[in-house]
C-alpha cells in the first residue's frame, strides 16, 4: 500500500534530484550538526551553569555582572563542602543504602529472574506480568501508606523505622527489585537452552547452573541492572522526604534541599557546588558504562 | 535446531525413569518458588499491600478512627483547588509528553543523520539530563529562575525583554515546571527513538529513495509505521512517570503560587504529610490510579503480544 503511494510523485521527483543528491546529503548533515549542537547547548546549560556557579563566591554571585562568565574563580565552595561534617553525613547516608539497596536487589532478582524464566512453578507466569506491573506501580501512590505502615509497626513492635535512614533500605528495593527483575528474565530468556541443559547433563544443580553458567554469560544485563538500582536509589527524593526529617539521617538530594537552603537565605554557590558533587557518582558511572546503562534503559520496554 | 537437539533429549529418557523424572518436577518447582519468595514477599508486603490499605485509608476521617465512606472524595469534590489539581496534572502530563516525544523523535533523527562514529559522542552529551538525579538538576533550574538573579533573565535583559517571573507567576510557573520536565525526560525518547530508528531495515529506505520518495515520505510511509510499537510504549511509559512526578515540581514551586502548579504528588504529599491528613492525601493519590491503570494495559497488551510473536 505504502508503495503505490509512494509511486506516483516519484516519477516527477527523481530528475530534478539527480545531480543534487551528494549536495543535498552535506547541506543534511550541516544542518544536522547545527541543530544538534543547539540541542546539545539546551541539554547541557543547567549542568554547566552549576559548574560555573560552584566556582564563584557569594559576593560574586550577588554582583550584576555577567552570571555566564567566573571573574574571580573559587575552590572555597569545594572546600568548605567536603569538610563539613554534615555534607559528608548525607554523602555517607546516601553511600551506605545506594550500596545495600543494590546488593539486597542483585540477592532477591537474581534468583527470582532465574526462577522465573527457566524453572516454571504454579503461577511463575502471572507472577511475571505481576512483577512488570509492580514497576508501573509509582512511588508517590505509596509513600502514604507506607508512612502509616511504618507508624503502626512502630506502636506494635516498639521499633522506630519513621525518621532512622535505614528506612529506606526497606522502600527502595520497592523501586529497584521490579525492573530488575524483569530485565533479568529479559535477558535470563535470551540464553539458548542448550546451555542449562548441558550443564544439567554434567551434573550441575540448579543454583550451580545459575552461579557457573547464567550469572556469567548475563553479565552485561546483570551490570545494567546494578547501574539501574545504584542511580534510582541514588536519585530517590520523595521517600527520603517523607521519612526522613533530622538532619544526620539525611541523604544527599534531600540534605542538600532542606539543610543548604538556611531560612530564606540561598547560599548559590554552596547549593550548586552539593548539587554538583551529589550528581557526580552516576555521571561517573555513565560516563565509563555508558553502553550498559544504555542497554538497560532500552530493555526497560523493548525486552519480553 | 534448538527443538532438535530437545527432542532428541528427550527421546533419550526412557518410559522407566519416569518417576523419578517426576520427582526432579517437583523438586525443581519447589526450588523455583523459593527462590522467587523473598521477591513475592517483597511484592505483597510492600506493593500490593499498601496500595490497597491505601484504598482504606481514603475512607477514613482525618483521625483514622472513623470511617467516613466517601466523605473525603466528597469533600474534595467540592474544594476548587482540587479541580485545579486535575487540569495542571492532565496539562502537565500531556503537554510534557507531547513535547518530549516530538524533540526526542527529531533528536533521533539528527544523531542517526550523522555518520556512525561520531554518534557516540554525541548521544552521550544529549543523555546527560537523564543521568543527573532530578533533585540536582532541579536546584540548577531553579537558581536559573532565580527571581532576582536569573541567569536567562540576564540574557534576555540585554535583548530587551524585560524580565519573566519564571516561577513566581502562574501561569510561567507553569510553563516553566513543563519545560524542566520536557528537559530531563527528551533524551529518554531520543534514545528509544534511536534504538528504533537503527533496527529499521536499510533495504526499506533504498527501496523507497530508488522509487524517489522524498524525505518527508520516507518519514510517513516507513519510519512511522517502523516504529510506532516503540513510539506508543515509550509514551505510555513517560506518560506513567510524568503523571505520577514529584520531584520537578516540589522543588521549583512546591504547587505555588497560588497553588497553580500542584499535581496529584505534591498536593497529597502538602495534606498527607505536611498537613497531617494522612486520608485524605491518601484519597488524591488514589486519582492517579485510573490513568496509571489504563496506561499499564496498553503497555501489557503490547507486551504480551510481542511475547506470543516471538
Amino acid at each position: 500500500m505504502a508503495d503505490t503511494a509512494i509511486a506516483a510523485p516519484a516519477q516527477r521527483v527523481r530528475r530534478r534530484k539527480y545531480g543534487s543528491m551528494s549536495r543535498d546529503r552535506t547541506w543534511a548533515l550541516r544542518w544536522s550538526y547545527f541543530f544538534l549542537t543547539l540541542f546539545v547547548i539546551f541539554f547541557l546549560l543547567p549542568p554547566v551553569y552549576m559548574l560555573i556557579t560552584s566556582l564563584k563566591t557569594s559576593a560574586e554571585i550577588s554582583t550584576a555582572a555577567n552570571p555566564w562568565w567566573v571573574f574571580n574563580p573559587t575552590l572555597e565552595n569545594y572546600r568548605e563542602l567536603v569538610t563539613s561534617p554534615q555534607y559528608l553525613g548525607y554523602f555517607r547516608n546516601s553511600v551506605l543504602v545506594s550500596v545495600i539497596v543494590v546488593a539486597v536487589t542483585m540477592l532477591i532478582s537474581v534468583p527470582a529472574a532465574f526462577a522465573l524464566s527457566r524453572m516454571k512453578f504454579w503461577g511463575s507466569a502471572t507472577l511475571a506480568t505481576g512483577v512488570f506491573l509492580t514497576y508501573l506501580v509509582p512511588d508517590t501512590l505509596l509513600f502514604i501508606p507506607l508512612f502509616k505502615m511504618f507508624a503502626t509497626f512502630a506502636d506494635w513492635t516498639g521499633i522506630q523505622l519513621i525518621n532512622r535512614w535505614y528506612v529506606l533500605l526497606i522502600v527502595y528495593p520497592t523501586l529497584t527489585v521490579p525492573f530488575c527483575t524483569w530485565i533479568m528474565i529479559g535477558y535470563f530468556a535470551s540464553i539458548p537452552k542448550e546451555l542449562d541443559e548441558a550443564a544439567l547433563i554434567d551434573g550441575a544443580g540448579w543454583l550451580q547452573t545459575l552461579t557457573k553458567v547464567f550469572i556469567p554469560v548475563a553479565l552485561p544485563g546483570l551490570i545494567a541492572a546494578t547501574i539501574f538500582a545504584f542511580t534510582v536509589s541514588w536519585a530517590q527524593f520523595l521517600y527520603p522526604l517523607a521519612f526522613t526529617t533530622s538532619t544526620e539521617q539525611l541523604v544527599l538530594p534531600v540534605g542538600i534541599i532542606t539543610s543548604l537552603i538556611k531560612g530564606d537565605v540561598f547560599n548559590w554557590g554552596q547549593i550548586m557546588t552539593g548539587a554538583l558533587l551529589g550528581a557526580a557518582p552516576p555521571l561517573i558511572i555513565y560516563a565509563f558504562l555508558m553502553d550498559y546503562y544504555i542497554a538497560g534503559l532500552t530493555a526497560g520496554a523493548t525486552k519480553g | 535446531m534448538v527443538d532438535a537437539t530437545l527432542s532428541q533429549v528427550e527421546v533419550a529418557r526412557p518410559a522407566g525413569k519416569r518417576s523419578s523424572l517426576r520427582r526432579t518436577i517437583e523438586r525443581k518447582s519447589t526450588i523455583a518458588f523459593f527462590m522467587a519468595l523473598p521477591l513475592i514477599v517483597l511484592i505483597t508486603l510492600l506493593v500490593v499491600y499498601p496500595a490497597l490499605y491505601s484504598m482504606h485509608l481514603a475512607t477514613l476521617n482525618k483521625s483514622m478512627e472513623r470511617f467516613v465512606g466517601f466523605g473525603n472524595f466528597l469533600f474534595l469534590f467540592k474544594r476548587e483547588t482540587f479541580w485545579k489539581v486535575v487540569q495542571q496534572s492532565c496539562i502537565f502530563a500531556i503537554t510534557a509528553v507531547v513535547f518530549k516525544a516530538i524533540i526526542g523523535f527529531v533528536v533521533a533523527h539528527f544523531v542517526h543523520n550523522i555518520p556512525a562514529k561520531g554518534q557516540r559522542k554525541w548521544r552521550g552529551m544529549l543523555l546527560v539530563p537523564w543521568v543527573i538525579p532530578p533533585a540536582m538538576s532541579c536546584l540548577a533550574w531553579l537558581w536559573l529562575f532565580d527571581p532576582s538573579y536569573s541567569a536567562f533573565n540576564w540574557v534576555l535583559g540585554h535583548l530587551g525583554i524585560g524580565p519573566i517571573p519564571w516561577t513566581g507567576d502562574a501561569h510561567w510557573a507553569r510553563f516553566s515546571v513543563i519545560l524542566v520536565n520536557i528537559w530531563i525526560g527528551a533524551p529518554f525518547f531520543m534514545i528509544m527513538y534511536l534504538a528504533a530508528l537503527k533496527s529499521v531495515p536499510d533495504q526499506l529506505y533504498e527501496a523507497a529513495a530508488i522509487d524517489g520518495a522524498n524525505w518527508w515520505q520516507r518519514t510517513c510511509y516507513i519510519t512511522l509505521p517502523m516504529m510506532r510499537n516503540i513510539i506508543a510504549i515509550t509514551a505510555l511509559f513517560s506518560l506513567i512517570v510524568t503523571f505520577a512526578n514529584f520531584d520537578i515540581v516540589q522543588i521549583l514551586t512546591a504547587g505555588g503560587p497560588i497553588d497553580m502548579t500542584h499535581v496529584f504528588a505534591t498536593w497529597s504529599f502538602r495534606l498527607g504529610i505536611q498537613g497531617n491528613d494522612i486520608p485524605l492525601g491518601a484519597a488524591v493519590s488514589l486519582f492517579m490510579v485510573p490513568i496509571l491503570a489504563v496506561a499499564a494495559i496498553f503497555i501489557l497488551r503490547d507486551i504480551t503480544r510481542r511475547g506470543s510473536e516471538v
